[in-house]
């Protein structure tokens, strides 16, 4: 099944400048009791962003209307802890297409890849005048090209290539996931299996 | 060229190589749950295709369960729905099913050696991070997101790119007091959440060839939070103990055959690692963390480190404190406590009951301690009954509860509320994980016990 293809994406951007965003803040386990992908952009961030009984919580930045777009820019060692595709899903439901970071966790990296959320990894100096340039304006924005592998901060000459491997490339361009792919190679599969010792 | 064990198994297993893509990775065994496998089975029906290999696939009930009252009807209609969503699928893809109340129930991670499924060798993927713990018995065990459990399902592979490999050595001598989880949480402690995040670990030394096979799993169970994909045991004489006669291992001239390829599962000399770590036993206190990540330990005779002798993420470490109601420089011994949790699929084997036990035993639970004795499956919790220690465990004012995740991620009821202080033998302090507003200690049983019996972080040793 596909999703949305990405090519470029030209937004302004989220800034949440703390570490180790792990992903019971993205989406707490109490939410994970669905049994279809829908509803989970309500709970993204929920403890940061709700109070315990329910009221906003204004100082957490998607409370505060002077940020918007569809790129959120965390801090390092973004998406740490459990495998829960749930955190990935919870961010595309919200509205994100693209999660910036200096550094991510690797099954929350392969989830949002897995769905069409870019993750782009910068430099921690390009991510601090990402940080620096939304804070000086918060209309500023972000042009992620992925065909030449490019985020620019726009009205600015700063631009940083960021890497990713081609296969997945290919696919995030197309909108084709993996089971595609491997479905198409069942009968190399069926021998490898038959020779398999366990 | 000289292999390391993660390469003879990984490269044993590629079915295609993808040019500056991932590899296409053959998975033996594929284990699911109740929550990250629904709409896995969602994308099956969408794309009208089924399972390709159901005898591969394990289902089992533990993360949305009660652990009271597991024969009367789940109460929570979106749980009960979940675990229902399993049962349906489990059923109708002909995938073996162990659910609520199940002879053979309990954490996916806990049960899957203990009836065989987990092997030398084999690559193991679940839709659940702690998939790592299967890395004990030398296999390629890690978790995955539920795209990835549609593939495993749809077609038995995933692609992966071959991550890099480490390896940490610890020769010497454990100190006293000191458990796997305390080995597991210092290496954490040193190498931070992300220290290991593109890698691969194998765990070398004197120190881990000495382990239980139940403490091999609690270290590896572990490698997940310093960010590693997995990590792995090199098999010995351990390993083939623990998984003879076993349900699901393999016997007579199958198990001649199978022996063969296990005989092959070592490290070679002069093999080469991308990164490697050095650590001496006698280095390791009993650890207890007093933050909101598992990187946030210390010995427990230590004090908070001060944010000025942090490396990186200041206002983060000053964030984490905050929440915990902690400052830079406290002690962390005598800190007052609210709850205990001893489970998870970290700690809720039989050996980390033994030892929660080798503390309680002719003392009584603190008054103002909370304590949630969950253990990993109904195997565990028949060993407790058999092995005398639920009479230890009355004795001291303790309640037994049934097998499941429990408090370690607070889906069903068991979290711990606002503000209070919970030393749990799980492995993730993140805020909220064990409930809104919690604050969670982790650290091992020995720990958790002692905490239990005093109402306050006390070194166990003081009580051996």
């Amino acid at each position: 099944m596909s999703y949305d293809s990405f090519k470029v994406l030209k937004s302004s951007a989220v800034p949440l400048p703390i570490e180790n965003v792990d992903t019971d803040q993205i989406i707490p386990a109490r939410f994970l009791k669905a049994t279809e992908r829908k509803g989970f952009g309500d709970n993204l961030f929920r403890d940061w962003r709700f109070n315990q009984d329910n009221s906003i919580k204004n100082d957490f930045v998607l409370n505060n209307p002077t940020y918007s777009g569809s790129i959120l820019v965390g801090g390092n060692n973004f998406g740490s802890g459990s495998s829960r595709e749930h955190a990935a899903w919870a961010i595309y439901d919200y509205g994100f297409r693209c999660v910036v970071s200096s550094f991510f966790a690797d099954i929350f990296k392969n989830n949002c890849l897995n769905i069409g959320v870019l993750p782009v990894e910068v430099s921690q100096s390009f991510l601090n005048n990402i940080f620096e340039a939304i804070y000086n304006d918060a209309k500023t924005e972000l042009k992620i090209d992925l065909p030449k592998q490019l985020i620019s901060i726009c009205d600015s000459k700063n631009s940083e290539k960021f890497e990713i491997n081609s296969y997945k490339k290919e696919n995030m361009i197309n909108g084709y996931d993996d089971i595609d792919y491997l479905y198409s190679m069942k009968s190399d599969i069926k021998e490898f299996e038959s020779k398999s010792p366990l | 060229m000289a292999k390391t064990l993660f390469d003879k198994v990984w490269d044993s297993h590629v079915v295609r190589r993808i040019k500056n893509g991932p590899d296409v990775l053959f998975i033996d065994r594929h284990m699911i749950h109740e929550v990250t496998s629904p709409v896995a089975f969602l994308g099956l029906k969408n794309r009208r295709v089924s399972v390709l290999y159901p005898e591969r696939t394990f289902a089992t009930a533990d993360h949305n369960t009660p652990t009271k009252n597991q024969h009367l009807p789940v109460t929570d209609p979106e749980s009960k729905n979940q675990l229902e969503a399993l049962e349906k699928n489990a059923n109708e893809y002909g995938i073996s099913y162990w659910g609520l109340g199940h002879k053979k129930n309990g954490i996916v991670h806990v049960v899957g050696p203990e009836y065989g499924i987990t092997q030398p060798g084999a690559t193991i993927v679940c839709g659940d991070s702690h998939t790592s713990t299967h890395g004990a018995f030398g296999a390629i065990a890690f978790g995955i997101g539920t795209s990835e459990v549609e593939m495993v399902l749809a077609t038995q592979c995933i692609m992966q790119p071959k991550p890099k490999k480490m390896r940490i050595t610890i020769d010497g001598k454990l100190n006293n007091g000191v458990t796997p989880k305390d080995i597991a949480l210092f290496i954490i402690s040193k190498l931070t959440t992300s220290g290991a995040t593109g890698y691969f670990v194998e765990y070398h030394g004197k120190v881990f060839r000495e382990l239980s096979m139940e403490g091999r799993m609690t270290v590896c169970n572990l490698s997940i939070e310093m960010g590693a994909r997995g990590g792995m045991i090199a098999p010995d004489c351990k390993t083939f103990e623990y998984i003879k006669n076993r349900e699901f291992t393999p016997k007579g001239d199958d198990l001649l055959k199978t022996k063969k390829y296990w005989d092959t599962l070592y490290t070679d000399k002069g093999a080469k690692f991308d990164k490697e770590f050095f650590f001496k036993g006698s280095e390791i206190d009993p650890m207890i963390t007093f933050g909101t990540n598992p990187g946030m330990g210390i010995s427990i005779t230590k004090s908070i480190p001060k944010a000025k002798d942090v490396d990186n993420g200041k206002l983060t470490y000053i964030k984490s404190l905050d929440y915990m109601g902690y400052k830079e420089g406290e002690s962390m011994i005598g800190k007052p406590i609210d709850y205990v949790f001893i489970g998870s699929c970290t700690n809720g084997r039989i050996e980390d009951f033994r030892a929660f036990a080798s503390i309680v035993s002719g003392r009584k639970r603190s008054k103002n301690v909370t304590a949630w004795l969950v253990p990993g499956s109904h195997k565990v919790m028949e060993a407790i009954k058999n092995e005398g220690l639920l009479e230890i465990f009355k004795d001291a004012e303790f309640e037994l509860r049934e097998p499941g995740c429990s408090a370690c991620l607070a889906m069903n009821d068991d979290k711990i509320p606002p503000g209070k202080y919970a030393v749990s033998t799980s492995n993730r302090n993140f805020e909220g994980r064990q409930g809104p507003g919690a604050r969670t200690l982790l650290a091992s049983p020995l720990v958790a016990a002692a905490a239990a019996i005093t109402g306050k972080i006390t070194d166990p040793r003081s009580l051996i």
